[in-house]
């Protein structure tokens, strides 16, 4: 098994030689399905090396590299980081829309930035450090 | 600043970059009693979306959801950096342009809730964005997996992923900082964190928000 970290959350999944995962498992994951033309998400489809997909299985860390994102794991590769490349950041900084996240309070209350639509928000953060 | 505000128009959202969690954070909200969101954010994942890189950083958004001010220093200086570390002292001239400098920004917030003015037009806004390289990008995701393994009590490898992603993102306070916290309370503001302040020789530490209007 393994655990994948997303820009989204948090998953355990059945891995096999680093993070093979089954077509299903692997669109859970990255947001992108398994079709005869590659991975497609919406109308994009980015056609899958040889070496990235067999048996209905897919290298999802070579997959996301080639999206040009960073991938990083531990040394057991139990647990896995699928990160966020610089142009999706930069890109969605350049449209100045303010990303949208879901944070908890202090009891665990989850509050999301887009719900505040049609206010003023100041953004800050601080630290106990 | 919230209460003189019309709360109808207006949110204030403090983020807690805390990887430790919410208890260490509590102190600090409890005692500010706000009516406003503070929220706990112990992946820093406000900081990765925005860019940001020390705290307290703040970007002001508009009622359609816009960025119209990037991260920018929220009313901190560098005049800590004049402290008498002995006596932990700031001369009376410092403290008085420290205040100052405060007050300033905390009035550019309330003109602009209350005006608009101090909102950049979305091409000077642009000019502001922070640029994440691919560097930054993936000292992110070594941050996160080092904050993970940490909690999940495999210190000693977290640490190492922590390291990484500051030897990546060097200028990322944040980083280095909530590393040095995770590792013993008290260290962020330890020695090391003023030598790494000295090596900063005429940079800013807190570089000012340019209020221009």
């Amino acid at each position: 098994m393994a655990t994948i970290l997303t820009d989204t959350g948090e998953m355990t999944v059945a891995a096999t030689d680093g993070l093979w995962l089954s077509a299903d498992d692997a669109e859970t994951a990255t947001g992108w399905t398994l079709k005869p033309e590659g991975m497609c998400q919406a109308d994009l489809c980015v056609p899958l090396p040889a070496a990235a997909t067999r048996d209905g299985r897919i290298d999802v860390a070579a997959f996301w590299q080639l999206l040009g994102h960073p991938v990083v794991h531990d040394a057991a590769s139990e647990t896995w980081v699928l990160g966020a490349g610089a142009d999706q950041r930069n890109d969605a900084l350049a449209g100045l829309l303010a990303p949208d996240f879901t944070l908890p309070d202090l009891i665990g209350v989850p509050h999301t930035l887009s719900a505040l639509r049609g206010k003023k928000v100041f953004l800050s953060t601080w630290a106990s450090w | 600043m919230f209460d003189s505000l019309n709360a109808k128009n207006f949110m204030i959202v403090a983020v807690a970059e805390e990887s430790r969690g919410a208890e260490h954070a509590r102190p600090w909200i409890e005692q500010a009693n706000a009516t406003y969101w503070n929220l706990i954010d112990e992946d820093h994942r406000v900081a990765d979306l925005y860019g940001m890189v020390n705290v307290p950083q703040a970007v002001w958004i508009d009622e359609a959801g816009r960025i119209v001010r990037p991260p920018e220093t929220a009313g901190s200086t560098d005049h800590f950096r004049l402290m008498d570390r002995t006596t932990r002292t700031l001369a009376p001239e410092h403290q008085a342009a420290r205040q100052d400098a405060r007050t300033a920004y905390l009035d550019a917030v309330r003109d602009w809730v209350l005006t608009g003015s101090y909102a950049l037009p979305m091409d000077a806004a642009r000019r502001r964005l922070p640029s994440i390289t691919p560097e930054v990008a993936q000292a992110q995701a070594h941050f996160r997996l080092g904050v993970w393994l940490r909690r999940h009590g495999n210190a000693a490898e977290g640490d190492a992923h922590l390291a990484e992603a500051s030897r990546l993102h060097p200028d990322s306070w944040n980083i280095w900082r909530q590393a040095a916290d995770l590792d013993e309370v008290g260290k962020a503001s330890g020695e090391a964190f003023w030598q790494r302040v000295q090596a900063l020789g005429d940079r800013p530490y807190y570089p000012p928000p340019d209020l221009a209007r």
